[in-house]
């Protein structure tokens, strides 16, 4: 991991105005990520932070949509504290493999699992874990942003907590704002907070989602290409955000941009689709490795842009 | 209307005139036929509209909005009516809400596909059954047994005919919340049934309401229900609901038939009346909803 002091200073997001373009983004020492200090000048501490942000150990996965093999025979190790890319041409089964990572793709009628996904040493397809509780450590964001939209910017963020136990309006506040903050929204919206979440922008809604799953307190963090929906600016703020939080959390990311990609993740992931269309796994490696020296033809073929 | 530059050949401008008169003349008399049918489907509601106001709208005063009614042409009111139809379709809507929209909820949320199409189904044929059968059926159980009409009789009755509408509407509203709200809200590690409540319900609750007033719009105005099973009554009946109690349509019927014409023009001002009141919550739930997709 190449660390950059010039990137650093570029991912406090939250200090600039929106419109302004990142000069980094072409920085090749934007390869391999960039870690940040956060902002020194706020006081919301990360003390109630997961301390860990632990490992995810796949091994052997398989995932099923009733009879077709969407994925076969992944294992990945991805690292705590870092942004793992997942990259792959279309149908590769990047998201379900995503989805497979907090128990979201067997909501799917006919959809299961076979394998093993190990999170802080207990395998999440183990009998005893429930899938409801494990959501809550292993949070998601998706592709379009989807707010609820019957409920204010305030309620969005809370709504984890209300649906889920009782808080009291002091509590709602703190994490309300400091969400806000983590998904560098707070200066945006804090004098709107009652105003309807969908009355944002497209790229706004997508950090309120952000911040929405960091309202829970995750450990991991899962993207479904966050951004694609998203137009450039925004796009390049939900990067910056993606590199500060990678210093608390554990980031999954699929991404069908591969520039994104090489901008904002310590490690790729390169799928592919085999003769029997399942999904698998062609290589892990860091990213710099996979983007200039990868092992395999085919990964070459396609971060050189010439398949997928 | 622009200048003809290309001048064709005799023959031709001949052909090309006698053809396009044919079509147009053809295409002319098509439209009028169709336009002729749209208006034969809107005279109805325009005649009784028309009929009902001319009528009615003279003999609805303020005694025949507080009297009770009085036997034998004699002076009164419909306020017996009134008040019964507004006891019995709240009854109703009581009863119905619940089941309906859990229900509704059930087919949508949660049933497999096999047992959504049968519950669908069953409440589409429900919603085609004569009103006057569901009076029967309800009179064989909740009247026969007591040897007594009964208003709670009269608000199942209503509520049977209430339940699949709900049924139907807050099914086909849920499935207009969008599946990415459900994602967005398990993922949190909200359970199902509070992503259902909270966020399913709540995104569509506008629709499901606009299908609750429509049923309840639709049970004040059903008469042959209430035939069977709150009957009717001269008397202000409040709150017993072991009696029979009169209501709006039972009491437009009652005294439409009766050779008095004091009693003829009551009932016509009941059906202004009645009419009013559905008018106005139909336009109202439209109105509210015009052009929004889910209705909230």
């Amino acid at each position: 991991m190449i660390e950059s002091p010039a990137a650093a200073d570029e991912a406090v997001p939250s200090a600039r105005p929106a419109t302004d373009e990142d000069p980094g983004s072409s920085d090749p020492s934007w390869l391999g990520g960039a870690s940040t200090p956060r902002d020194k000048t706020d006081d919301r501490d990360d003390r109630q932070l997961s301390p860990a942000a632990p490992t995810l150990d796949v091994r052997g996965l398989d995932a099923y949509y009733g009879a077709f093999r969407a994925i076969r025979d992944v294992s990945l190790a991805i690292p705590g504290k870092s942004v793992t890319a997942i990259i792959g041409p279309s149908g590769c089964g990047k998201s379900t493999f995503l989805r497979s990572l907090n128990r979201m793709h067997e909501l799917v009628p006919g959809a299961r699992v076979s394998g093993q996904v190990e999170l802080l040493g207990i395998d999440i397809y183990d009998p005893i874990v429930d899938p409801v509780q494990l959501r809550r450590v292993v949070g998601m964001v998706f592709q379009r942003p989807n707010p609820f939209p019957t409920m204010s910017i305030y309620d969005n963020v809370a709504a984890s907590l209300r649906l889920t136990g009782r808080h009291t309006r002091a509590e709602l506040d703190e994490v309300v704002e400091r969400s806000l903050h983590r998904a560098a929204l707070w200066d945006e919206v804090k004098d709107k907070l009652k105003a309807n979440g969908t009355s944002l922008s497209g790229g706004q809604q997508q950090r309120l989602c952000i911040a929405r799953a960091l309202a829970v307190d995750p450990q991991v963090i899962l993207m479904d290409e966050p951004a694609s929906a998203l137009d450039p600016i925004a796009t390049l703020r939900i990067e910056e955000l993606i590199t500060e939080l990678r210093v608390n959390y554990t980031i999954v990311i699929v991404t069908h941009n591969m520039q994104q990609a090489s901008r904002i993740s310590d490690r790729t992931a390169f799928f592919t689709m085999g003769e029997d269309r399942a999904g698998h796994l062609v290589e892990v490696d860091d990213t710099i490795k996979i983007f200039t020296n990868p092992r395999h033809q085919l990964t070459e073929d396609y971060v050189s842009g010439r398949f997928g | 209307m622009g200048t003809a530059v290309i001048v064709a050949p005799e023959s031709v401008r001949l052909m090309r005139a006698h053809v396009g008169r044919r079509r147009r003349l053809l295409d002319a008399g098509m439209r009028r036929l169709a336009l002729f049918a749209a208006i034969l489907c809107v005279i109805p509601l325009a005649a009784v509209l028309i009929f009902v106001t001319l009528n009615g709208a003279s003999a609805l005063n303020l005694d025949l909005l507080t009297k009770a009614p009085r036997a034998l042409g004699r002076n009164g009111g419909a306020a017996s009516a009134i008040l019964g139809t507004l006891q019995m379709v709240p009854l109703a809507s009581l009863l119905a809400i619940p089941v309906g929209v859990a229900g509704g909820v059930y087919v949508g949320e949660f049933a497999d596909r096999r047992s959504a199409q049968i519950i669908r189904f069953a409440a589409d044929v429900m919603v085609g059954v004569p009103s006057i059968l569901i009076g029967i059926f309800v009179f064989t159980f909740l009247v026969l047994p007591f040897k007594q009409f009964n208003a709670f009789a009269g608000s199942v009755a209503l509520a049977i005919i209430m339940i699949p509408v709900i049924l139907r509407t807050t099914e086909e509203i849920l499935a207009l919340v969008p599946g990415t709200l459900r994602e967005a809200s398990l993922a949190l590690g909200i359970p199902m049934w509070r992503t259902v409540l909270s966020v399913v319900i709540r995104t569509g609750l506008g629709g499901i309401l606009t299908g609750v007033m429509l049923a309840f719009a639709r049970a004040m105005g059903e008469t042959a229900p209430l035939l069977f099973t709150a009957l009717g009554s001269r008397l202000v009946n409040v709150g017993d609901f072991g009696k029979p109690m009169d209501s709006l349509p039972v009491f437009i019927y009652v005294n439409a038939r009766q050779p008095y014409e004091l009693q003829n023009q009551q009932a016509w001002g009941a059906a202004f009346l009645l009419l009013l009141i559905v008018l106005v919550i139909n336009v109202a739930v439209r109105a509210r909803t015009w052009g929004r997709a889910i209705g909230n």
